[in-house]
C-alpha cells in the first residue's frame, strides 16, 4: 500500500488533504511540526498551538490514522527565525516562510516521513503538481487563485517534488470547507492569517526590537541628495513605499524609497521617485532542475500577496537573473522572492538583492524617477 | 496530478506489540465481570438508606475489607480515590496540612525521582502554602539511602515521601528501612506504590509506611480508581470536601463498580504475583541484555536488580526519544520514554537528570514495560527491530 505522510496543522486544509488521500486508497499518517515560539507565547503560535495540535489529533482519530508530533523547535529557531533576524539586520525584508518550506517542512519533516517508510509527503497547500512519465515534475498555480501558494513553494526541487502530493490544488477553498463539513471533520477555529507563525500575534517590529535592538536606533531621514529632512525612530519601523508615519511636513507626500543601513538612514522622496522597473535576484532555484539560459517573457510575482506583473527575465552567467518589468513597480523589496510564471506554471524564483537598487541607479539616466540611492 | 492506482498494494495489518504496561494495562476480564452488575442492576448509592443503597454499601465495604486484607491492614484505613494521582495528592496535601495544624511542622522531604503527582503537589505546598521542600539525594540508580533520610529529618518535618517502584526507571526503594527511621522520629512516611501493585507484595506492616497510594489500571483494573492507605492515627486533612464519604476524608459518591473492579483485579494480581513476576523477570532480563549488547552507546537506567519485574529502561546517546517512539510505533511496537511528550516538546526528564545523566543522554530515553500478554516472540522481534531504528534516529540527530 502506498504510504503518505500528511503534514497536519489542525486546520481545515491539511485535515481535508488527509481525508482525501485516505479516500483515494493511500495508507495515511499524520505528522505535525512543533515549531519554535518565544517562551511564554506557545499558546499563540499560529501554526502549532496545543489547541491546534489537539484538533489535528482528533482529525487523525476520526480518520483512524497514526499521528505524531515532531519536534522542530531548535531547528526552526536556528534556521527560520535566524534567517528572519539576519535578513532584517542586513537591511532586507525576508520571507521566513520560504526558509521554513525549504528547510523545515520539505527537508526536516520530509526526511522523517521517508524514514517512516512513506512514499510521499502531502500538505494542504493550494498548488498543482503535474506528473508526466519521463519528464520533470511541474508545479502550477492552484485552481483557487485567492488561495494559491505556489509563491512559497518555488523553493522545492525535483527531488522533493518526487515525494510531494498536493491534494487541494484542484479545489477551491469553499469546496474544501464543504468537504470538511460533509465529513464532519473537526477544524481549528483560529482565523486565517498571513502573519508569521512565530510572532504569535505580536507586531513583527516589537519582535525585532527585542531580538535586534540596534534596528530600533533612531537615525536621520534623508532625501536622495543626502539632505537631512528629519529623524526616524528605527529603520525597523519602515517599509519601502510607506507613506505614513514619517513625521515630516512637505509640500507633497513623501514616501520611503529605501534604507541605508550603513548610515542607519531612511531615504525618502516623492511619489514619482518611488518605484523601479528592474531587479536582480540572487541564485535562482529552477523547479525543472536546470537553469534557463536564454531571456524569456514571464509574469513575475515579487511578494506573496502581489499581483503578477509582465516582465522580461534575463538569466545572468552567475546563476542569478535580471528582471525588467513592463511597468514600474513600487515595492521591489530586497529579501523577498521574485517568482517567475509562464501561464500558470511556476518556473522558479530567487531572492531580490540589493543589486536591484544599483541597477536602477545605473539606468537612472533613462528613468530618473526610478532611482533609489544605494543602501 | 495524483498517482495512478495500480501502485497501491493491498492493505496489510502488521502485528502490534504492546510494551507499555507501566503506562496502563488492559482490564482483566474477571474484573470486568465483577464490575458489570454495579452499572445498572445494583446502581444504588451506598449512602442511601433503602435496599438499593444497602446492597451498594455492602459491595463497597466488602471491597474495602478485601483491599485491607490484601494490604495486611484494617478496612477503616482504606480510602478509595479516583486513582494514583489523587492518592498522592491527598496523602501529601492532607498529611502536610494536618502536620502543620497539629504540630506546626513545615518541612517536607521527598526524593528527586518522584512521579509528578508527588513532586508537583510538594511544589505547590511550597509555593502556595509556605512549606519548605527538601530533596533527598539519590545514587546513580535512583535509590534513596535511608541514612540520608535520618540525616535530614528535622523536628518540624511534616512528611517524607519516597516512591516505591519507580515509574520511569523501575528502581525499587528500600522503603521499610526508610520507614524505620521515620517511625523513630515520629514523622509520617508516604510511598507512591502506583507502579508496584502487580509486581510487589504491598504489606503495609512490612513496608512500615503510614500512607501508601495505588492505582487500579496499573494492575489490570479499570482507570479512574485507586486507593490510599492511611495508618490509623496518622493525621490527614481532607482536601476534597463535601458529604461525609470515606469517613469524612474523601467526599464524593463512591464509584462502586470501579472499586469492585479494582479490588477483583488486585486480588488476582496479588494471588498470581509469584508466577507472574518470575516469567516477567526472565523476559525483562532478555530485553536488558539484548538491548545493551546490540546498541552501542546505550545504558540501563535504574537499578539492574532492585527493579520492578516488568520494567526495562534505557538511555541512548544522541537519540531523540520522541523520534524513536514514532519509529517504534510505526514498526508495530508501543513503548514509552521518560521525555515522552505528545506535543513534540521534549524536555529531559527531571528523574533522569537526577541520576546525573547529561541532557544529550537523558533526551534519548526508552521505557519497555512488559505484562501479561508479552511473549518470547514479542521480545525477539523487538530486539531485532530496535537497532536499525536507533541508527535511523541517530542519523536524524546528526543531520
Amino acid at each position: 500500500m502506498t504510504k503518505v505522510v500528511v503534514a497536519m496543522s489542525g486546520g481545515v486544509d491539511s485535515s481535508v488533504a488527509a481525508a482525501l488521500l485516505q479516500q483515494q486508497g493511500y495508507e495515511v499518517f499524520g505528522m505535525m511540526l512543533r515549531l519554535w515560539s518565544e517562551p511564554g507565547r506557545e499558546a499563540s503560535n499560529r501554526c502549532c498551538t496545543p489547541a491546534a495540535m489537539s484538533v489535528a489529533r482528533r482529525v487523525a482519530g476520526q480518520l483512524g490514522i497514526p499521528f505524531y508530533a515532531v519536534n522542530a523547535q531548535e531547528r526552526f529557531r536556528n534556521v527560520v527565525v535566524q534567517y528572519f533576524l539576519d535578513g532584517y539586520a542586513g537591511g532586507h525584508t525576508p520571507n521566513p516562510c520560504l526558509a521554513c518550506n525549504r528547510q523545515i517542512r520539505w527537508e526536516f519533516l520530509l526526511e522523517r516521513a521517508l524514514a517512516l517508510g512513506a512514499d510521499y509527503m502531502a500538505t494542504g497547500h493550494y498548488v498543482r503538481l503535474v506528473r508526466e512519465a519521463g519528464r520533470p515534475l511541474r508545479l502550477f498555480e492552484a485552481v483557487d487563485a485567492h488561495k494559491d501558494q505556489s509563491y512559497v513553494l518555488h523553493v522545492l526541487d525535483q527531488k522533493k517534488l518526487q515525494h510531494a502530493l498536493f491534494p487541494l490544488g484542484d479545489l477551491t477553498k469553499p469546496e474544501v470547507r464543504q468537504i470538511a463539513a460533509d465529513l464532519k471533520l473537526p477544524a481549528a477555529t483560529s482565523k486565517e492569517s498571513q502573519d508569521l507563525c512565530f510572532l504569535a500575534g505580536q507586531d513583527y517590529r516589537d519582535f525585532l526590537q527585542r531580538y535586534q535592538p540596534q534596528m530600533a536606533e533612531p537615525g536621520p531621514i534623508l532625501d536622495r541628495a543626502g539632505n537631512q529632512l528629519g529623524n526616524h525612530n528605527g529603520l525597523v519601523n519602515f517599509t519601502i513605499g510607506q507613506r505614513k508615519g514619517l513625521g515630516i511636513a512637505a509640500a507633497e507626500p513623501l514616501f520611503v524609497l529605501g534604507k541605508d543601513h550603513m548610515r542607519n538612514a531612511l531615504i525618502v522622496g516623492f511619489a514619482d521617485e518611488l518605484g523601479s522597473r528592474e531587479l536582480v535576484t540572487g541564485p535562482v532555484s529552477w523547479l525543472a532542475g536546470f537553469a534557463r539560459t536564454k531571456p524569456f517573457d514571464a509574469n513575475v510575482k515579487i511578494r506573496y500577496s502581489a499581483k503578477k506583473a509582465a516582465a522580461r527575465v534575463t538569466p545572468l552567467p552567475d546563476g542569478s537573473v535580471h528582471v525588467e518589468f513592463r511597468d514600474p513597480m513600487r515595492d521591489i523589496t530586497p529579501g523577498q522572492a521574485a517568482v517567475f510564471y509562464v501561464d500558470c506554471e511556476v518556473l522558479g524564483g530567487g531572492l531580490i538583492t540589493d543589486k536591484s537598487k544599483l541597477s536602477a541607479r545605473v539606468e537612472s539616466k533613462l528613468l530618473p524617477s526610478d532611482a533609489i540611492p544605494v543602501a | 496530478m495524483s498517482v495512478s492506482s495500480d501502485i497501491i498494494a493491498p492493505m496489510t495489518s502488521p502485528k502490534r506489540i504492546y510494551l507499555d504496561y507501566a503506562a496502563t494495562t488492559p482490564l482483566d476480564p474477571r474484573a470486568l465481570d465483577a464490575m458489570l452488575p454495579y452499572f445498572s442492576e445494583e446502581f444504588g448509592n451506598p449512602s442511601s438508606v433503602h435496599g438499593y443503597g444497602q446492597r451498594a454499601e455492602a459491595a463497597l465495604e466488602n471491597a474495602r475489607q478485601k483491599m485491607a486484607k490484601l494490604l495486611n491492614t484494617q478496612s477503616e484505613e482504606i480510602i478509595f480515590t479516583s486513582g494514583g494521582t489523587e492518592g498522592d495528592n491527598l496523602a501529601l496535601r492532607g498529611a502536610a496540612l494536618a502536620a502543620r495544624e497539629h504540630r506546626g511542622a513545615s518541612h517536607i522531604l521527598i526524593s528527586p525521582v518522584e512521579h509528578d503527582a508527588v513532586a508537583k503537589t510538594a511544589a505547590q505546598l511550597a509555593d502556595q502554602f509556605g512549606f519548605t521542600v527538601e530533596h533527598l539525594p539519590v545514587d546513580e540508580f535512583g535509590i534513596v539511602n535511608p541514612e540520608e533520610v535520618t540525616r535530614r529529618l528535622r523536628p518540624d518535618t511534616a512528611l517524607v515521601s519516597v516512591i516505591l517502584g519507580n515509574n520511569e526507571i523501575g528502581t525499587i526503594n528500600p522503603i521499610s528501612e526508610i520507614a524505620a527511621t521515620c517511625r523513630e522520629r515520629g514523622v509520617p512516611l508516604h510511598s507512591d506504590a502506583v507502579q508496584s501493585g502487580a509486581y510487589l507484595s504491598l504489606d503495609v506492616q512490612k513496608l512500615g509506611v503510614d500512607l501508601l497510594s495505588i492505582g487500579a489500571h496499573k494492575f489490570y483494573g479499570p482507570k479512574g480508581v485507586g486507593a490510599l492507605y492511611v495508618r490509623s492515627g496518622s493525621p490527614l486533612r481532607p482536601t476534597q470536601t463535601g458529604g461525609g464519604h470515606e469517613s469524612g476524608r474523601r467526599a464524593g459518591t463512591p464509584n462502586v463498580a470501579y472499586i469492585v473492579g479494582m479490588v477483583t483485579a488486585f486480588e488476582i494480581a496479588q494471588a498470581e504475583l509469584d508466577q507472574r513476576i518470575s516469567r516477567l523477570i526472565d523476559l525483562r532480563t532478555r530485553v536488558i541484555h539484548g538491548v545493551l549488547s546490540r546498541i552501542p552507546d546505550s545504558r540501563l537506567t535504574g537499578h539492574p536488580q532492585a527493579r520492578l519485574a516488568n520494567h526495562a529502561s534505557f538511555v541512548f546517546k544522541a537519540v531523540d526519544g520522541n523520534a524513536l517512539l514514532m519509529l517504534l510505533d510505526d514498526a508495530g511496537f508501543a513503548c514509552s520514554s521518560g521525555s515522552a511528550c505528545k506535543t513534540g516538546d521534549p524536555q529531559p526528564s527531571e528523574v533522569l537528570l537526577a541520576l546525573g545523566l547529561s541532557p544529550d543522554w537523558a533526551l534519548g530515553s526508552l521505557r519497555v514495560t512488559l505484562g501479561a500478554q508479552t511473549t518470547d516472540e514479542d521480545i525477539e522481534s523487538f530486539l531485532a527491530a530496535l537497532p536499525p531504528l536507533i541508527e535511523k534516529a541517530r542519523a536524524w540527530e546528526a543531520a
